[in-house]
């Protein structure tokens, strides 16, 4: 096997990646790649993180053919990896027990981190509990209200929430006061990154973290139906969850890699979140990427039905896949996805998180125009997170409640009022 | 290396350094409240005392800044904004000054527009050069190259946690001075100015930075007279932002009178 694509290490991509930011950070950069790099080569680092897989989040997750599912939408066979079955719901543990035990390395006592839909944030919250550290996590003030039940949860775990009420109130402007709280606070805190966007050494510590999910699916489709996958499907916001999944097939040349972004309400219409399909080149949040942005460079406000797709870069090293060929890139509308979600409900009995039905989607689309040709084919979607946290989102998108539940729901949600509806 | 009398901001520091004292260079926001405003209040902190004009372009994403500034950028982004505004701005404050004027910018906003592109159309303007709080060194390849053809001063930052070889390098391929960042936080008036401002300074004397000015955190004459008495120029920002805000183009002339000593 060639190693052509698999363990790129950073902190460069092709022309993607790097380290765009304050020289104050630096230093604490610096120290977190020399530390990750040290722990990846010590065995009792590596045992420990993959006991914590095993026993805390109940690695490996499976691998489960969705018959019915596959069945509405072509004739290919369609396998679901299962990271919503994952403690806490969604492949963002994997990343954050890691980082959390380089923190603990590191001799940091505090760990902040931004969060969209709220299942990195409540990841993090889970990793501070279990290592007695303290924890605070930004939240764009419109996604503490479409995910106020993560809120809620992070706050159950011991950790403190902070509304962001700046710029677009997402994903990013959360990222952007974690940034500002890690400037005046490096000498006890570690960032928890949650996604392999930023600098160096993140895009490519993250992915490690999340290598073992493909690592997984690879083992498993293997032995479940004796053959590797024609292709494999993953969601793309920051892209972790994609980039865990890949990285165990990027030098399997007959596996085709599909990333599905956001597409919201569609791409000519300007609201969406399909960083890469736009294909600008820019620099936030420290790394050289696509970057959703202005002709003056201003970064340009995502939009999606999913707070955790809902950003406007995307990881470095998914940048260069895709000038490189090797990951092909697709938006998925809003409707599509959602079409997915309920599809998957009624035919499998799980109710998938929302930026996963992305990939369902996608999916989906990929055996419907393969019609007959198909038949042979396997498709492997990483099912990234379990969607109990979307029920209200999704409640509201099929109109299955009564206009006054909804809003009581919200009154009583732990949501601060900001007005701004997401 | 460029022979540092090409660098307007270095002229500036020296001539403040001959009569005995640090330069001032004082913050605005590019375009606010409006374009005009900003004119009058740039050129009445420089009538003020300042010896450098610091104006900072509003973007989306600025990590770098406190809650006074981010509102201050927020409200002229809001209002339509348009990066050429600033090379107007820049235009007529040093028309009617004659100060060195730096624009102070996050690096995707050069980035965009392409550096040889954003470096020809500022010094055009008659822009001293850019300071970007985002850019280290390491990935500056493109904006060296460009601020070396137009024969612009580029600021690059130097903090507490830099390392000596860091802040060798900072000092090696900035021209005009080094901003040392007196404390690890965003932008933002203090009561006090840490400790460890001075220790940045020294750090980056040792390295062989010629001229090294001390920002974040400086809200009073005090500070300045402080931070006068080791670094070659005192950085204020958010003081000014305020004193704009509140009180218009006369309150930023005020201010600066107050903090030069010359009220």
């Amino acid at each position: 096997m060639t190693t052509q694509y698999r363990d790129a290490s950073g902190p460069y991509f092709g022309d993607y990646g790097g380290r765009w930011m304050p020289e104050s950070l630096v230093a604490a950069l610096d120290e977190v790649a020399e530390t990750f790099t040290a722990a990846k080569a010590d065995p009792a680092f590596t045992q420990e993180y993959f006991r914590l897989c095993r026993e805390y989040t109940g690695r490996p997750s499976l691998l489960t053919e969705a018959k019915r599912f596959a069945a509405e939408a072509g004739q290919a066979r369609i396998f679901l990896k299962r990271e919503d079955l994952n403690h806490t719901g969604s492949h963002k543990i994997n990343n954050v027990l890691g980082q959390a035990l380089i923190a603990r390395r590191l001799g940091k006592t505090r760990l902040i981190a931004e969060t969209g839909a709220g299942q990195h944030g409540v990841a993090t919250a889970t990793a501070a509990a279990l290592f007695g550290m303290e924890c605070v996590v930004y939240m764009g003030a419109a996604d503490t209200q479409r995910q106020a039940l993560n809120v809620a949860r992070m706050q159950l775990l011991g950790a403190q929430v902070v509304p962001v009420d700046h710029g677009a109130q997402t994903l990013k402007d959360a990222i952007n006061e974690a940034l500002r709280d890690w400037v005046a606070s490096v000498e006890t805190t570690h960032y928890v990154l949650g996604t392999v966007a930023g600098p160096h050494p993140f895009p490519e510590m993250v992915r490690w973290f999340h290598q073992v999910i493909g690592e997984e699916a690879r083992e498993q489709v293997l032995t479940q139906t004796g053959q590797l996958p024609d292709a494999v499907a993953a969601c793309v916001g920051g892209g972790s969850n994609a980039i865990g999944i890949f990285h165990g097939f990027l030098d399997d040349p007959t596996v085709a890699l599909y990333g599905f972004e956001a597409g919201g309400e569609g791409v000519e219409t300007g609201r969406h979140a399909s960083a890469i399909t736009l294909g600008r080149s820019g620099v936030l949040h420290g790394a050289r990427s696509y970057l959703m942005q202005d002709e003056d460079g201003q970064t340009v406000d995502s939009h999606s039905i999913s707070a955790g797709l809902d950003y406007p870069s995307v990881g470095p090293q998914h940048a260069y896949l895709s000038d490189q060929g090797r990951v092909t890139y697709q938006p998925v509308t809003d409707a599509e996805c959602m079409s997915a979600f309920e599809s998957l409900c009624r035919t499998e009995g799980i109710i998938p998180a929302i930026e996963s039905a992305h990939a369902l989607a996608g999916a989906a689309r990929l055996s419907a125009e393969w019609g007959s040709d198909g038949a042979e084919k396997v498709i492997i979607v990483n099912l990234s997170g379990r969607g109990d946290k979307d029920v209200a989102t999704a409640a509201r998108w099929f109109d299955l409640l009564p206009e006054q539940d909804v809003e009581d729901q919200s009154e009583e949600s732990a949501a601060p009022n900001t007005g701004v509806q997401a | 290396m460029t022979a540092p009398t090409q660098s307007k901001s270095a002229a500036a520091i020296d001539a403040a350094a001959a009569t005995g004292r640090a330069a001032f260079i004082g913050y605005l926001p590019a375009g606010y409240p409006d374009k005009e405003t900003c004119i009058q209040a740039a050129i009445a902190l420089i009538e003020g005392g300042a010896d450098i004009l610091e104006v900072g372009i509003p973007y989306s994403d600025p990590v770098m800044d406190g809650p006074v500034i981010q509102q201050a950028t927020t409200e002229v982004l809001a209002r339509g904004f348009r990066i050429s505004e600033v090379f107007d701005i820049v235009r007529a404050v040093t028309e009617a000054t004659g100060a060195a004027v730096l624009v102070m910018t996050y690096y995707n906003i050069i980035d965009r527009m392409g550096a040889e592109e954003f470096a020809r159309r500022l010094a055009e303007a008659g822009g001293a050069g850019a300071i970007t709080p985002d850019l280290i060194p390491d990935e500056a390849a493109d904006w060296i190259a460009a601020t070396d053809k137009y024969g612009l001063d580029r600021v690059f930052l130097s903090a507490p946690t830099s390392s000596p070889e860091r802040a060798e390098l900072v000092a090696r391929s900035s021209r005009g001075f080094v901003y040392g960042v007196s404390i690890m936080g965003v932008t933002g008036a203090r009561e006090s100015v840490s400790a460890v401002a001075e220790e940045v300074v020294a750090a980056s004397k040792s390295a062989g930075a010629p001229r090294v000015c001390v920002g974040l955190g400086v809200s009073s004459r005090s500070h300045v007279e402080e931070i006068g008495s080791y670094a070659d120029g005192v950085i204020v920002g958010t003081a000014l932002v305020a004193a704009l805000r509140d009180g218009g183009a006369e309150a930023v002339g005020q201010l600066a009178r107050e903090l030069s000593g010359n009220s």
